[in-house]
């Protein structure tokens, strides 16, 4: 309970003060981050809407693969990033390991299968309502997913924020390709793993609670945005 | 929408921008919760205009990553894998800095009595004979590496042990913490502990033996295997790592007024 | 713009599986008025409507209009019984077509608008369509299958589910239609709507064309024995 108590009030200390080293920290987790969900957005998003209205050969191998891989344990994500990108590794002349770039590219990798599968499913349902008028109105592949996507972006949202839920409080694999670098790397995950293993309790916990106020500030801020659409037009 | 993606793309963009040089150094985590990086990091940006970045890692994983050349030097401390990493012209050469010491933590009762032990070996068997509770890192680092040779100069088998004997695989803090909540033995570098803020009931029990001395090595890794390492940038480190200006800041870094730190650059 | 009209229909046939839904069927639908189908439930009405829409698989037969079938797909438009709205407001619904055809934004709002003005859905644009009643929703769906003026729309059963009042706005939505050039072909179980609003009729019985012919000569005296009895209400299996 000491412990808890203390935490508390050093996040709340260290919010207040605004400090730097805190600051830049966070920043860089919601920068790290969001960049991932909207790289994995743009992947993720279209192959849910394509999955949906397109019938071909593997499509439910695939499905059944996404679903299986919105278990990825980020550890393994981690570790395959890490050997591709590493300077023996096949892309080890880019010399992105380490860099938040390799962070970025490792959350991608574990939320793009979370959000093609519950993007999937809210599509897929809408889908069925829009089948029959979308082929008499003759439209396009191309306008099918657009419209299906715009239409379900209630849903695609809540599959966003699943996502960014999932790769904001991501240690494993980012401790791995990132390398926790004092000022180049590290973020609030890796900071906290850090503090843990100095037994720094309170100073890490202070960083969770500053990470869980991130994360709960983030959903607020998009479910509010959500609403002032509906309350404006309808 | 559109404008969500630029700002994404603007902060994307937007990372803090580096003037100055940048390596990549692996350190031993041992050596950064030592708190020393913190003293010596900034004096190197200062003097040299160089941003070291740390990886902190366990040894053997620093000595992967030299070998990988995914950094541009490494400094750590296990003689054998070092001079493994030199002969198998992953490194350059090998440059002693310094040295600090380990120490045997347990619980303040001592109820395994290493506090009287003549010499390390000696510790080690009375814990092994009271099946006392011990922590070992199990994660190939250096501090592990002497753990398992001190076992073996005081003539005992690790395999044969029976449950009292933890091996965590972990780092220094996350092991300290085992031994604080089980309330265990433990092996660890007398910077590790001292910095260590969760020490429960633990207490410095044995420390002294100069097998316990843990010496410091710097490799930079070598240019021939790896044709993109800084060299140029890892010898203007070495050449402040073994300077003057290093020595006294490493001789006068204390902890709880305890010198941590003996620097012994060209001394063998 | 190219007239699609007329269509030809030669021994079409629709199946689910090893069923016939609808077929053979031989028909020429041309210029203006309305088309009524009427049949017994499960005669194949609504089958023959995909049919000729493009939207059910032709298991065999040929269908024909004076252009290619691409283009002609263009010119038409299909009103359901349970119309579909897209979840968005009901300017935006009835704008789609338009934005489809890659209409631009601003002149496509006009146009819908325009449109809604004209189904008496004026004071509800922006309204979240899904929400508006059974009337309201088929009301939106007409002025939407409307907006890009198609040769041909094709109803079916559109006032299945409405009360009265809605039916006749919709009728009279209908007859503007019909005046302004559309051909509309309309299935209904409503003998009343049929008689109000068919130039030609199609009786359909277990999937094939059964009876039919201009509705001044149908309905007065239906050619077959089970025409004449569907007309007067007797149950005809």
């Amino acid at each position: 309970m000491v412990d808890i108590w203390n935490g508390i009030s050093q996040a709340v200390w260290l919010m207040l003060t605004l400090d730097p080293e805190l600051v830049e920290i966070a920043a860089r987790s919601l920068r790290v981050t969001v960049t991932a969900l909207v790289v994995a957005c743009c992947i993720a998003l279209p192959l849910a809407a394509f999955l949906a209205v397109q019938r071909f050969r593997f499509r439910r191998a695939i499905i059944a693969l996404l679903n299986a891989l919105m278990g990825l344990p980020p550890v393994v994500v981690g570790l395959v990033v890490y050997v591709i990108l590493s300077r023996s590794g096949p892309l080890g002349v880019l010399g992105l390991l380490f860099t938040p770039t390799a962070m970025i590219i490792a959350q991608t990798v574990i939320i793009v299968p979370l959000i093609a599968s519950v993007a999937h499913q809210s599509i897929r349902d809408l889908w069925a309502e829009y089948h029959d008028l979308l082929i008499s109105m003759n439209v396009t592949r191309w306008q099918k997913i657009r419209t299906l996507l715009w239409d379900a972006r209630r849903a695609l949202m809540t599959a966003a924020l699943a996502g960014f839920g999932r790769a904001i409080g991501e240690v494993g694999a980012i401790m791995i390709v990132g390398g926790n670098i004092d000022h180049a790397t590290r973020v609030l995950t890796t900071a906290i793993a850090l503090e843990t293993g100095k037994g720094e309790f309170g100073l890490a916990l202070a960083l969770g609670f500053v990470l869980i106020g991130l994360a709960v500030a983030v959903n607020l801020s998009i479910h509010w945005l959500g609403r002032t659409e509906r309350g404006d037009r309808w | 929408m559109k404008r969500i993606l630029l700002g994404t793309a603007f902060l994307a963009i937007a990372t803090t921008a580096h003037a100055e040089d940048v390596m990549k150094m692996a350190v031993t985590t041992s050596f950064n919760n030592s708190g020393l990086a913190e003293v010596l990091l900034p004096e190197i940006r200062e003097d040299l205009d160089l941003e070291v970045q740390l990886l902190v890692v366990g040894t053997g994983q620093a000595i992967k990553l030299g070998e990988a050349g995914d950094v541009d030097a490494i400094l750590v401390h296990s003689r054998a894998a070092e001079d493994a990493f030199v002969s198998g012209g992953y490194g350059t050469h090998r440059t002693e800095i310094m040295y600090n010491d380990f120490v045997f933590v347990g619980p303040n009762d001592d109820p395994a009595g290493i506090e009287d032990a003549e010499a390390a070996t000696e510790a080690l068997q009375d814990i092994a004979a009271a099946e006392a509770p011990f922590v070992s890192r199990g994660d190939d680092s250096g501090t592990h590496k002497m753990e398992l040779n001190l076992w073996k100069s005081a003539d005992l088998d690790v395999e044969g042990f029976g449950d009292w004997y933890n091996a965590v695989g972990q780092g220094m803090g996350a092991a300290l913490n085992t031994a604080a909540g089980m309330n265990a033995y433990i092996l660890s570098d007398r910077a590790s502990w001292l910095n260590f803020g969760n020490k429960a009931d633990l207490g410095l029990l044995f420390s002294g033996d100069p097998v316990l001395f843990n010496q410091y090595a710097y490799l930079p890794v070598n240019p021939e295997k790896h044709p993109h390492v800084q060299t140029e940038l890892a010898d203007k480190l070495e050449a402040w790592l073994v300077s003057d200006r290093a020595k006294e800041l490493i001789d006068s870094y204390e902890i709880a007024g305890e010198q941590l730190f003996v620097f012994n650059a060209g001394e063998n | 713009m190219t007239r699609i009209l007329p269509l030809v229909a030669e021994a079409v046939v629709s199946r689910r599986g090893p069923r016939v839904l609808v077929g053979p069927v031989d028909l020429s639908i041309d210029g203006p008025g309305i088309t009524v189908v009427i049949g017994p439930n499960g005669a194949g009405k609504t089958s023959l409507l995909s049919l000729l829409h493009g939207t059910a698989r032709l298991a065999s037969g040929k269908i024909r209009w004076a252009c290619p079938i691409e283009d002609a797909r263009h010119e038409q438009a299909f009103v359901f019984q349970r119309p579909v709205m897209l979840r968005r407001s009901v300017i935006d619904n009835i704008a789609y077509p338009l934005l489809i055809r890659g209409v631009p934004k601003r002149d496509a709002m006009d146009r819908a608008h325009e449109a809604a003005k004209r189904v008496g859905l004026g004071a509800l644009t922006r309204r979240f369509a899904p929400r508006l009643s059974g009337g309201e929703q088929q009301k939106l769906a007409l002025a939407r299958a409307l907006i890009a003026k198609p040769q041909v729309l094709f109803l079916d059963e559109p006032c299945a589910s409405l009360d009265g009042r809605a039916m006749r706005e919709i009728e009279d939505i209908l007859q503007i239609a019909r005046t302004e050039g559309t051909r509309l072909i309309l299935s209904t179980h409503d003998m009343g709507q049929a008689r109000r609003l068919a130039d030609d009729v199609l009786f359909l019985l277990h999937g094939k064309l059964h009876d039919g012919g201009p509705a001044d000569t149908f309905f007065p005296s239906p050619a077959t024995p089970q025409a004449r009895a569907f007309l007067e209400g007797d149950i005809v299996e």
